[in-house]
């Protein structure tokens, strides 16, 4: 009974866990005392205890003539009940600290998983660029993007965050004071993916457009590197309610500039489109030579951050006229509803990813 | 230069843009979607053409093209012309030279 009792004790100074071992001692955690789980610093300081209870048991095993006849059994038995006590108790700690292993383990596979699945969309485009013989690809294009990829994946965790606070502000009615930092901070963060999209359009414009740095459903709605900004009024729209006759009528005129400022840039990439492959095509070849129509070519591909940085500078001003209009209040629901919408979308994107498909 | 002022205050609406360039035809087509019928000069095709774009970036536009002047005055190029239709000043500025059709 006392060698079973020692072993756990052996097995931790050597470092091993074994779980089979912990499993059979959980079962005496049911007779054990309640003693609270004080956390994994506590184990430690446990195993010095442990040492010198160990020790004590190992006297007790040496030396049981030590005591009188007649009080020998029932000590034992207190003795015993004692040791299974501690025993459990120990158990029950070796357990948590086991158990919170395997926690930050899970958490770091997640995490290095993700790093994985980034490094091989990265390798991909990489890939796809030199395969068709980029012109011009060098490793500083792919620092600009990388560093961009960073900065989106923790602008998007900040965002939840921001989210997740303004809800909570707004059932709460804190003061007009708190709410308005919690709406600058909103608008502000917005203003900061601007500027992060302006250098990895200067970096790699057609990353940029292609969306590949966001989830596959918000790709779907791509419009020149992002989304329309008036569809993002449509979207926040209900949430504004109720309304000025002035606010709807200011919010009506600037979903209609926003549509007509749209389409001006929609037409203009088109002709962009045309005039590119009207450059490369098969007339151009015999008309000039090589050099000078790539040149050509390279000088209509410019044109595009410049299409890039129109749209954001649109969407840009479309949240400032927008929290111009509203009231603080109704600024923030617009947030919060703009934040929770691109939410579920993204949720949408990995649901529809993990969904369960027939085999081929 | 002369030649640039002079034809800015010629009409009430006037676009200095290149053939070549795709963001002067979105906002020619802006304009148009507003129903008015600016005056063009395509700068690529002036003989003074290189005296005119340094005129234009002289006076204060980043891109030479597209440079819009409404009423003789210099608004500014792609960027000013969208903040100001989003702010809805713009139609206020063409009003006085809507086409009536």
């Amino acid at each position: 009974m006392s060698s079973a009792s020692i072993q756990p004790f052996t097995s931790r100074r050597m470092g091993i866990y074994n779980p089979f071992q912990q499993v059979s001692m959980w079962g005496d955690t049911f007779k054990g005392d309640s003693s609270p789980n004080t956390g994994v610093s506590t184990v430690l300081q446990v195993d010095a205890g442990m040492d010198n209870k160990s020790e004590i048991i190992s006297q007790e095993s040496t030396g049981p003539s030590r005591n009188d006849e007649g009080d020998n059994s029932a000590d034992k038995v207190k003795r015993r009940l004692a040791q299974n006590r501690e025993a459990a108790r120990k158990s029950r700690l070796r357990k948590k600290a086991y158990v919170q292993q395997l926690e930050t383990s899970r958490l770091k596979l997640a995490q290095l998983e993700q790093e994985l699945e980034k490094a091989r969309k990265q390798g991909m485009y990489v890939e796809s660029a030199l395969d068709a013989g980029h012109v011009g690809f060098s490793g500083n294009v792919n620092s600009g993007v990388a560093a961009f990829e960073m900065e989106y994946a923790h602008w998007v965790e900040e965002q939840n965050r921001q989210i997740c606070e303004l809800r909570s502000a707004l059932q709460a009615h804190i003061t007009e004071i708190e709410l308005r930092m919690l709406v600058e901070s909103g608008l502000n963060h917005y203003h900061s993916l601007f500027r992060m999209k302006a250098d990895a359009a200067k970096a790699d414009v057609f990353y940029l457009m292609s969306g590949v740095w966001r989830t596959s459903t918000e790709r779907f709605f791509l419009w020149i590197g992002g989304f329309r900004p008036s569809e993002l009024i449509n979207i926040i729209r209900p949430q504004l309610e109720p309304m000025t006759d002035q606010q709807v009528l200011s919010v009506c005129n600037l979903r209609q500039s926003s549509q007509q400022a749209e389409d001006a840039l929609s037409q203009g990439m088109e002709k962009l489109q045309q005039s590119l492959s009207q450059s490369i095509g098969f007339e151009s070849v015999i008309a000039g030579n090589y050099g000078s129509q790539m040149a050509a070519a390279m000088e209509k591909l410019e044109a595009l951050e410049g299409f890039v940085n129109q749209a954001d500078h649109l969407r840009q001003q479309t949240l400032q006229h927008m929290s111009r209009i509203l009231t603080t209040h109704q600024t923030a629901r617009g947030l919060l509803a703009l934040g929770e919408y691109f939410h579920r979308l993204r949720a949408l994107s990995s649901l529809w990813a993990a969904r369960p498909r027939e085999p081929a | 230069m002369d030649k640039v002022t002079r034809l800015a205050s010629e009409n009430g609406i006037v676009i200095f843009s290149k053939s070549s360039c795709c963001m002067c035809y979105a906002v020619k087509i802006l304009f148009s979607e507003l129903r008015v019928r600016p005056t063009i000069h395509e700068i690529d095709q002036d003989p003074e053409g290189r005296e005119m774009e340094k005129a234009l970036m002289r006076l204060g536009c980043n891109a030479p093209v597209p440079a819009v002047f409404i009423g003789g005055t210099l608004i500014g190029s792609t960027n000013e012309v969208m903040s100001l239709h989003l702010k809805g000043s713009l139609s206020l500025l063409l009003k006085p030279y809507e086409a009536l059709s």
